[in-house]
């Protein structure tokens, strides 16, 4: 008996021990953005900041170049609204079409689909810059946003999966009552898929916020920077005095994303169980 | 006669509803691929027309440019030490959660938190600090007995900056290996204790074989990833892939080459070699999965 209690005990200090490990990381970003930023490094293996200031916070909000940090959340809000509807809507239409209809090269395309999840972007990187810079949506949203209106592969995937799991007598019953393919998809198939729709907004949300790359590229105006460029800014200016600002700002555009992470965790965890999204 | 009608509108409904990815495929993908392996046999400098040099960038990155095969070496590092830890990880984490607990949907959270807020910039910028001269890493160091290390000194060192914030994204692969797990018919273990099975013998002979083809997958995946790892080496070394090229990635060296030389003919012949490398890469796992791969035969 006792050395049942034993194991579970030391089961549960190896379990929690790496736990807390794992996440003292961001604890200890979050507790230095109330210190002092000269204090920062001196005191870098105490979490408890002393004093606790708010000075990082008020600072780091100002921005840089007279741009306060609220323009960027805004400009990456618009970023992920935008993108994120593209992504859903259209991943939505062409998964129907792929798991409900019949059509020759179904399996051809399906399969060119999956090929796609494969491929290194970079390969493409430079003539999709070229064809941006030549269709002049240079320093503008419009390379980041227009190409989600086209499908991402991997929610495709994911609401194929869900689909399939839905009984096709529904549709079956629903063409007999003479219902046309688009209103059996916008009708009776969006409303059951929502849950994987979800699920597909939430990583949407995720990598549209966390993206530099497409900003780096396609955004030149600080004052139409994301927060992942505004961080970079304050990177590039680095100096002692500005760590707590760094620090501080570092932690704002996490909360956004922790905040989606515990209320939607349940989504999360089926969505990279279920199809291996990357999480 | 309408038959052969409705037969058509199948197939026009079909292709209609697919039409967002067969489009978004053809601009965004396969013309931008056979693009830029047509750029690859030029000069370009985005500003006036690409020029024609035959095979003058490959022979140049092969015989060239020293710079480009420390970057190759410095991803295979990354990719094959940082991949297989990850995995190890992932697998030791996902046995170890694979349990009825109540506490057990909390470690699970708190280890896969970490791949969720793992690719932003926030998290790069606290890595580069963690591992400042005077950063907690190096503290911890001390508290153990070692010597502090001077991580944007030393190349070698760098990289380990790079592998262990890929390391401590295990989360991802740890879930899809608890779904795995999940999926072994408990009857297994309970036949296999009957038998007199310990264990390890239950480890070995139930669970990894019926796991082989969730770690295929993840390995192919998270491979396929490690190649195009680009916001922690842009951030952690402030774009220039330092020191001594320690931490350039070959996405790094490759958005350098195009975006800050622009020399566009040269980046694209770079990216054709790392599709070609991806592919092989691929390939290879797959034609070894067969001898390492178990796949259940169905039974009713």
């Amino acid at each position: 008996m006792t050395g049942k209690r034993l194991r579970r005990a030391a089961y549960h200090f190896l379990a929690a021990g790496g736990a807390f490990l794992m996440v003292y990381p961001v604890i200890w970003l979050f507790m230095s953005s109330f210190k002092p930023s000269e204090l920062i490094f001196v005191t870098a293996g105490k979490l408890i900041p002393d004093p606790w200031i708010w000075d990082n916070y008020v600072t780091g909000w100002k921005g840089i170049g007279g741009l306060h940090f609220g323009i960027f959340i805004k400009n990456s809000l618009v970023l992920v609204v935008l993108a994120t509807i593209g992504a859903v809507l259209s991943s939505a239409l062409v998964a129907f079409g792929f798991a409900r209809l019949k059509f020759k090269g179904n399996k051809f395309w399906f399969a060119v689909m999956m090929m796609t999840l494969m491929l290194p972007f970079e390969v493409a990187l430079v003539p999709q810059y070229i064809l941006f810079a030549k269709l002049g949506w240079l320093n503008s949203i419009k390379p980041i946003v227009v190409p989600a209106y086209f499908g991402a592969p991997f929610f495709i995937f994911l609401m194929i999966q869900f689909i399939r799991s839905i009984p096709s007598e529904l549709d079956e019953a629903a063409t007999i009552d003479g219902c046309g393919k688009f209103r059996l998809f916008w009708q009776i198939i969006v409303p059951l898929i929502m849950p994987a729709m979800a699920t597909a907004a939430i990583f949407s949300f995720y990598w549209r916020w966390e993206d530099l790359l497409g900003p780096l590229l396609y955004l030149n105006r600080p004052s139409s920077y994301p927060v992942s460029m505004a961080l970079k800014m304050y990177l590039d200016a680095e100096t002692i005095s500005n760590w707590g600002a760094m620090f501080a700002m570092s932690v704002v555009s996490l909360i956004p994303v922790l905040i989606v992470f515990f209320l939607f965790q349940r989504q999360i965890v089926e969505g990279i169980s279920t199809s291996g999204l990357k999480g | 006669m309408p038959m052969r009608f409705a037969a058509w509108k199948n197939q026009l409904t079909g292709y209609a509803f697919i039409s967002p990815f067969l489009l978004g495929f053809l601009i965004f993908t396969a013309f931008p691929i056979a693009a830029s392996l047509y750029l690859s046999f030029t000069d370009y400098d985005l500003f006036t027309a690409p020029s024609w040099v035959g095979f003058e960038q490959y022979e140049r990155m092969f015989a060239g440019d020293p710079k480009f095969w420390r970057s190759l070496r410095v991803t295979f590092l990354y990719v094959f030490v940082g991949v297989p830890l990850r995995l190890t990880f992932a697998l030791l984490i996902a046995l170890l959660l694979n349990r009825a607990s109540r506490a057990v949907g909390l470690y699970r959270t708190v280890y896969y938190l970490p791949s969720i807020i793992g690719g932003s910039v926030a998290v790069s910028i606290m890595w580069r600090n963690l591992y400042g001269d005077e950063g907690i890493i190096n503290l911890a160091l001390n508290l153990i007995g070692l010597e502090s290390v001077r991580w944007f000194a030393d190349p070698a060192a760098a990289l380990w900056m790079l592998i262990t914030l890929s390391v401590w994204q295990f989360g991802s692969s740890m879930l899809i290996f608890l779904a795995g797990l999940k999926n072994i018919p408990p009857s297994l273990y309970e036949a296999a204790s009957v038998d007199g099975a310990n264990p390890l013998q239950r480890f070995f002979r139930i669970t990894m074989p019926l796991l082989t083809p969730v770690i295929l997958f993840n390995t192919i995946m998270q491979t396929i990833a490690a190649f195009m790892t680009f916001i922690p080496a842009y951030i952690i070394s402030k774009g220039e892939g330092g020191p001594l090229d320690g931490t350039l990635l070959y996405s790094l060296y490759l958005f350098r080459q195009a975006f800050v030389f622009y020399d566009m003919g040269y980046a694209s012949a770079m990216a054709w070699i790392l599709l070609l490398i991806v592919a092989l890469l691929t390939a290879l796992v797959f034609a070894t999965s067969k001898y390492w791969v178990f796949y259940e035969t169905k039974e009713d």
